[in-house]
């Protein structure tokens, strides 16, 4: 068996705050082989982003740390790196976007003095090339006029095409996975669905693996092929996008792909809803997180977590006593 | 028009909102039209959706159908009174009848208030009651959204979005409106709870019957809340039907390339795009003609030349729909 792109094993992250100390990711692993686009589902607070954060050495610290847990990019673990060898794998080996494009370009700089210094950082080219690289990665990414848009800066820029300067930086030394933290949120409908094929796309011609964070069912069932759901710190499910769709194990899966609204062929009276709310990060319960919201919750399911299992013979994983 | 109602709660017409803007080193005043001559109605106890992309004008709208913001021109009828002209009082009286939910529940609730405050507040505004009567009715909205009373003397940022959102939502109760502008109101909530709040509106919706213009920019969330919707591009209504029928037959191609862009929560399903060309052009310099022309792929040369007017295309018991475009389908 060839060996995964990337190797998360039991990923804990924590943050001090003044109240006390947040677990935000608690126990994370799962693995990304070359070229699959595998999806990061899940409501605010539920560790999507800082499992990305925690993936590229970005977790801010203090206050937050990476407690323990490995993250191998090909078989090199990258938790021990210092930053200055972490800087030589950001950017050329794997790469990151955020949901508003605006907050990560910086505004007192050009377009290609940004992207330039990217490129001219990994791969060591003259200026020239390097300009003339950052050229061709953004008319590849769909920027119409190029050569002149490169010296433009950010805030001449409309959401959308932030959006394709963010990917064609990223993209630009040909990282091997790409993690793409809700890149289409800020986004309107037609414009995202413009990104989303271009991000398809390129991924296809670069050949690179992508970690899709959203909170986005839609966008998931359009784009990836594994998913992995995460509620308050937890992976409770992961499975094969078809097979997640088709029959949701978890009973906060379900309950989330039932109450999306969705254009439907009648007008329903009442939307299917999941009761109550996310639990208090800093007052986590002993059982099951989800045990206080679900219809199916038994006695046993308050006393201990239960851990993420195989189902049967499936690809398919879930964190439940009791899955569908 | 096929409806016989004796006259709509809220009647809008040719409704314009400019903002001057200057521009360039010879800081040339130009207009930003906003809303664009916008002509809709809405029926007592009725919900019309309003849908369309950043930009495109739809919380302008709102905001000048409220008075929030002065129109430039136009005409704004609440169950028969016009609202502009009115003096500062004259409004105020008026306002009593029309509330607002806004979409970011952590900046419109005031964080130094408590929760029984901010409720309270348009009671105290209009002077309803006594304290004690006030104090009641504050206990009953509370449930009324579905919290407990224990949230009465709690601040806003001790609660989450949803939570927070509820109160928003007893705050424009208070005064008993017949008419609530929602602006977005579950965009910023996520899925799980945006449906218990989709829920709590309809509910109200069906047992207070409250007429709201319901401004998203969400299809799914808007075909489940609307009666009528209306389809917005560039300060115009580009297109206003029933509900299930904008969706069963879109007419506008702008309608069709949103629709058709929606990622549909389905793998076996593919979406297959209506591709757009390019952006939405800057209001400030909107394409002559239709305004959707240089993006649309059905554009020819009358569009460039003619404003195309909202017309009707079919009429039904739901209502009639009406699209504004030289080549429907």
């Amino acid at each position: 068996m060839t060996q995964p792109l990337l190797e998360v094993a039991n990923l804990t992250v924590e943050f001090a705050t003044d109240a006390g100390v947040i677990r935000a990711v608690d126990d994370v692993s799962f693995t990304v082989t070359a070229g699959e686009t595998l999806a990061l589902v899940g409501e605010s607070g539920c560790g999507k982003t800082v499992t990305g954060l925690a993936l590229m050495g970005l977790v801010p610290s203090p206050p937050g740390r990476v407690v323990s847990g490995s993250v191998r990019l090909q078989g090199k673990e990258l938790t021990r790196l210092d930053e200055q060898a972490l800087r030589d794998i950001r950017g050329s080996r794997m790469a990151m976007i955020f949901q508003e494009p605006m907050t990560a370009l910086n505004p007192v700089f050009r377009i290609g003095s940004q992207m330039t210094d990217v490129i001219r950082r990994h791969q060591g080219l003259t200026r020239r090339q390097a300009r003339q690289a950052a050229v061709e990665m953004l008319a590849k990414v769909g920027i119409p006029v190029p050569e002149k848009r490169i010296d433009e800066y950010p805030h001449q820029l409309s959401g959308g095409m932030r959006q394709r300067v963010m990917i064609a930086m990223a993209l630009s030394c040909g990282p091997q996975l790409l993690i793409a933290d809700e890149p289409t949120t800020a986004l309107d409908v037609t414009t995202q669905a413009q990104v989303l094929e271009l991000m398809t796309e390129l991924q296809r011609e670069f050949g690179m693996a992508m970690i899709l964070i959203t909170h986005d069912l839609g966008v998931v069932a359009q784009t990836c092929s594994q998913a992995i759901v995460m509620y308050s710190g937890r992976m409770v499910e992961q499975a094969p996008v078809q097979e997640l769709f088709a029959r949701a194990r978890h009973p906060y899966t379900a309950g989330l792909l039932a109450s999306i609204p969705r254009i439907r062929e009648r007008q329903l009276q009442q939307l299917p809803v999941i009761e109550g709310m996310v639990p208090d990060p800093l007052h986590l319960p002993e059982g099951c997180r989800f045990a206080e919201r679900c219809a199916k919750a038994k006695d046993y399911c308050l006393l201990a977590q239960p851990e993420l299992k195989p189902i049967g013979k499936t690809a398919s994983q879930v964190a439940c006593y009791a899955p569908n | 028009m096929p409806r016989t109602e004796a006259q709509p709660l809220l009647q809008v017409s040719d409704l314009h909102k400019h903002f001057p803007v200057s521009q360039g080193w010879l800081r040339r005043r130009q207009a930003l039209r906003a809303v664009n001559g916008v002509s809709l109605e809405i029926a007592a106890g009725e919900t019309l959706g309003l849908v369309g992309e950043s930009g495109c004008g739809k919380s302008t709208l709102g905001r000048a159908i409220l008075q929030l913001q002065k129109p430039t021109s136009g005409e704004v009828r609440l169950a028969g009174q016009a609202l502009q002209g009115l003096s500062a009082r004259e409004l105020k009286h008026a306002r009593r009848n029309m509330q607002v939910i806004f979409q970011d529940p952590f900046a419109s609730l005031s964080p130094r208030r408590t929760v029984a405050q901010i409720i309270r507040e348009p009671l105290d505004v209009h002077r309803i009651g006594t304290a004690a009567e006030r104090r009641a009715r504050v206990e009953e909205l509370l449930a009324v959204v579905g919290m407990r009373s224990n949230a009465l003397n709690r601040y806003p940022h001790e609660f989450s979005g949803g939570q927070r959102q509820r109160i928003g939502i007893a705050r424009a109760l208070a005064l008993e409106p017949d008419f609530i502008v929602a602006d977005e109101p579950v965009s910023a909530l996520d899925v799980s709870v945006q449906s218990q709040v989709l829920n709590l509106l309809g509910k109200l919706k069906a047992e207070r019957g409250i007429a709201f213009l319901f401004i998203s920019h969400d299809l799914a969330v808007i075909q489940h809340v609307s009666d009528q919707i209306a389809v917005m591009y560039l300060g115009r209504i580009v297109e206003q039907a029933p509900a299930m029928e904008l969706y069963r037959s879109p007419q506008h191609p702008y309608t069709k390339a949103l629709m058709s862009a929606i990622p549909v929560p389905d793998p076996a399903r593919r979406i297959s795009r209506i591709a757009l060309q390019g952006e939405v052009p800057s209001p400030l310099n909107p394409p002559s003609g239709c305004a959707f022309r240089n993006r649309c792929p059905l554009a020819t040369e009358v569009c460039a030349r003619q404003v195309p007017e909202l017309e009707i295309f079919s009429a039904s018991d739901a209502g009639v729909h009406q699209v504004a475009c030289h080549h429907p389908d």
